[in-house]
């Protein structure tokens, strides 16, 4: 009992101290619509925090968009290391609680979440990253956003079938020799999406080019994506890139001297001599238009995709040390053509699976469903059009040229 | 005759006698280390962050209290880490160091989400609820008494057993996961409809009911019930229990029952009654926080209440600085450490005391 007692006291000494500072920050205030950029109020909800690349690239983008639009500190609540779990719609209602306008969730399992406050405060708006479900859901106030970061990848592709190239005509590799690797995370539409872009746009330069894939099972796993870098390596792979969030595999490269194509970042300082290229998703284009939208009163996309017009889909900083000569140029080129539709990434006729043509109506689960069919049909003009009937990739063929080492799921 | 020199330290440390310590010792003690661990921090945010400590405490304060939304959280938070230190602490109590709370939550969890999952739209709803009840505390109690019975058989290592089989948990969950969600991205939708039922209108109404209840139960359990005196003369000396004739190896084997079963029901409270799906990483190392959090109570469920308050306190309350502030975690972190640290520490002046050594000229 007097222990207890003890700890009552001790606690009351806490709060009475708390209680000294007197609380004025965040008030509650109404959120009206037709808000001015003055009194907009926006939320954003992470995964992790700066400390994860994925989280920070998310956080930069924050900042990004506070300048560009000039809000002040007090109208933007960042709410880091929320899981993905019912503390998410937590996270969510009490955003909406301090008046919030709009908000944003960065993680694919914070979805669900996100749709149930979305369900409950009909007059806030709610945006997800990387979900799949806006489309289906039918929400007025409930959205989906991603990239065509496919298109990056692709724009990476071609460095690395211009390195490959360069290496051909230096007599180091032949041209049967010329195999990339490729680090993935899980075997899930949006890394097949982004390998089978990336080796297109290599095959786009050098047509001989093979790829395998090795998968880890993780998005963060630095002892993991070294391994699968150096295995890869060991199999005669002469140029690596990778789909997950650690400098496993650049390292990896480095330290073997076999170039490297990044992501998320440029890994330029760690990898001076391997370091190519590297392509990212800048977040800062869509925050800046949901925020406007609610500042305008206008609706926000359901599905959303930002693309290299937006600077949704950015590459970083070519390494000249490491890159062939004439990138840059190529790349511009290249760039142009994807956003004036002259280029095409899944252009039906630039790969075959299981040694046939894509039928003209071949279909792709794009619905998110108990029945995990395909219901979409996503071939127009013998294009497979990406990130077209919702944000999030669902491209999920086995395009002959890659052979997939393992699969993680 | 050279007079020996002794040199006599400053100060020795000796125990306290508890019989003859005054009842507000404890009080004092505690108070000096909460202003100690205030003003130790408080520097340091000072120095690090450059903010008023004031205004950071505050903010704690609002975190945790600062909306109704915000106090059922806090609700919740003490119910689910209260749950588990509650069952950790009939194991530990027995010196059965049980680090496998975690996974024994998790399996409850996966117990729970398999129920809903498979048998959700099969049975009917009370039904179904019966059966997630019954599953995951089954699944909790199993995973409990795997290592408790290589320990009351052949002695094993319980310490290393119960760790090792909160990775087996995760792996497994990992693989009903591809089981469940055939996409290949790993997350797995929430299933509120078979849920366990609302009470009250409030969301987390039921699960803190539950907890109430089951920490007067075991308050009880331990204190009053022949089974549980027979846990704490375990716990002081098996030899002693033996000679009066307790059975160990049925105490040990009945105790890991006991606390996987409320490991179970705390699987269920978080996947049937809060999250409906459930992520490798659903426990959130609270089974390990429920550890400190038993012994800091010395295993008396009530006082246990309070414990399992200041951390969910420090916890909501580091979330909020660094909300607020828009300040690294790590900073957050770096403030909860230190308070705990001083609130830990300080037990160690309660069993002892510094006794500063008088000067030698008085005694001539």
């Amino acid at each position: 009992m007097k222990k207890l007692l003890a700890l009552l006291l001790a606690l009351a000494m806490i709060f009475s101290l708390a209680a000294c500072g007197g609380s004025d920050k965040d008030a509650t205030v109404d959120g009206n619509k037709d808000t001015a950029a003055s009194d907009i109020k926006v939320g954003f909800i992470c995964l992790h925090d700066e400390k994860s690349t994925y989280d920070l690239n998310f956080l930069n983008g924050v900042d990004e968009v506070k300048e560009t639009l000039g809000l002040k500190d007090s109208q933007v609540i960042v709410k880091t290391n929320v899981p993905e779990g019912d503390e998410c719609y937590q996270a969510a209602a009490d955003l909406v609680d301090q008046g919030c306008d709009v908000i944003f969730a960065n993680s694919f399992g914070h979805e669900d979440f996100m749709i149930k406050a979305a369900k409950e405060f009909t007059d806030v708006q709610f945006c997800h990253a990387t979900g799949t479900k806006a489309h289906t859901e039918k929400l007025a106030n409930y959205h989906n956003a991603f990239a065509s970061i496919y298109e990056g990848r692709y724009l990476a592709g071609v460095a690395a079938g211009l390195k490959l190239k360069a290496m051909i005509d230096a007599g180091e590799i032949t041209a049967k020799e010329a195999k990339m690797g490729y680090v993935g995370a899980f075997t899930y539409a949006e890394v097949i999406s982004g390998y089978t872009s990336f080796y297109l746009g290599a095959k786009s330069i050098v047509p001989e080019v093979t790829m395998d894939v090795q998968f880890t099972g993780s998005w963060y796993d630095a002892v993991e994506e070294k391994n699968a870098a150096e295995a890869l390596i060991a199999r005669d792979c002469v140029l690596i890139s990778q789909h997950a969030d650690s400098m496993g595999a650049p390292s990896a490269c480095e330290a073997a001297k076999i170039p490297n194509v990044s992501y998320n970042g440029s890994t330029k300082d760690a990898c001076p001599n391997t370091y190519i290229v590297s392509s990212r998703i800048n977040w800062a284009p869509y925050y800046k238009y949901m925020i406007e939208c609610v500042m305008n009163g206008e609706e926000i996309a359901t599905d959303w995709t930002g693309g290299i017009k937006e600077g949704s889909v950015v590459l970083t900083e070519i390494n000249d040390k490491a890159a062939a000569e004439g990138t840059a140029a190529k790349l511009e080129e290249v760039k142009k053509g994807l956003t004036d539709g002259t280029v095409n990434v899944f252009d039906t006729a630039n790969f075959t699976v299981g040694g046939k043509a894509v039928a003209a109506d071949h279909k792709a689960d794009v619905d998110t469903d108990a029945a995990y069919e395909a219901d979409t049909a996503v071939v127009e003009d013998g294009i497979f059009k990406e990130s077209k009937f919702r944000s999030a990739p669902y491209f999920d063929l086995r395009i002959d040229g890659i052979t997939l080492l393992n699969e993680k799921f | 005759m050279a007079e020996a020199k002794i040199k006599t330290p400053l100060f020795h440390i000796a125990k306290r006698d508890p019989a003859s310590m005054k009842w507000y010792t404890g009080v004092i003690v505690r108070a000096v280390a909460v202003v100690a661990a205030l003003i130790v921090s408080g520097v340091l945010i000072m120095l690090l962050a450059d903010i008023n400590p004031l205004e950071v405490y505050s903010s704690m304060f609002d975190g945790v209290f600062g909306t109704e939304r915000r106090i059922w959280n806090t609700l919740q938070d003490l119910a689910i880490l209260l749950c588990i230190s509650l069952a950790v602490t009939p194991a530990f109590k027995m010196r059965f160091w049980n680090c496998g709370a975690e996974g024994q939550v998790l399996i409850g969890g996966l117990a729970t989400i398999s129920v809903m999952f498979f048998l959700g739209d099969v049975l009917p709803y009370p039904v179904l609820i019966l059966v997630m009840i019954v599953a995951s505390i089954a699944a909790g109690i199993i995973w409990a008494v795997i290592p408790a019975i290589f320990k009351a058989i052949w002695n094993t290592n319980e310490t290393l057993f119960t760790l090792m089989m909160n990775y087996v948990a995760i792996q497994i969950v990992a693989w009903f996961l591809k089981m469940f969600v055939k996409s290949g991205s790993g997350v797995l939708g929430s299933m509120p409809e078979y849920g366990l039922p609302v009470v009250g209108g409030k969301q987390f109404l039921l699960n803190i009911i539950i907890v109430a209840v089951l920490t007067a139960v075991s308050f009880i359990y331990l204190k009053y019930s022949k089974q549980g005196y027979e846990i704490s003369v375990v716990g002081e000396s098996e030899n002693t229990a033996k000679y009066i004739g307790i059975g160990v190896k049925k105490v040990i084997i009945r105790t890991l029952i006991v606390s996987g079963a409320i490991c179970g029901i705390a699987g269920l409270l978080i996947v049937g009654g809060t999250n409906h799906t459930i992520s490798t990483t659903a426990v959130a190392g609270r089974g390990f926080t429920a550890i400190m959090v038993s012994w800091l109570a010395k295993f008396n469920p009530l006082t246990m209440v309070l414990t399992t308050f200041i951390v969910v306190f420090l916890d909501r309350g580091a979330q909020q600085i660094s909300t607020a502030f828009g300040v690294p975690s790590s900073i957050s972190d770096i403030i909860t450490g230190i308070m705990l640290l001083f609130i830990i520490g300080c037990e160690f002046f309660l069993r002892y005391k510094i006794v500063f050594t008088k000067h030698a000229k008085e005694v001539a």
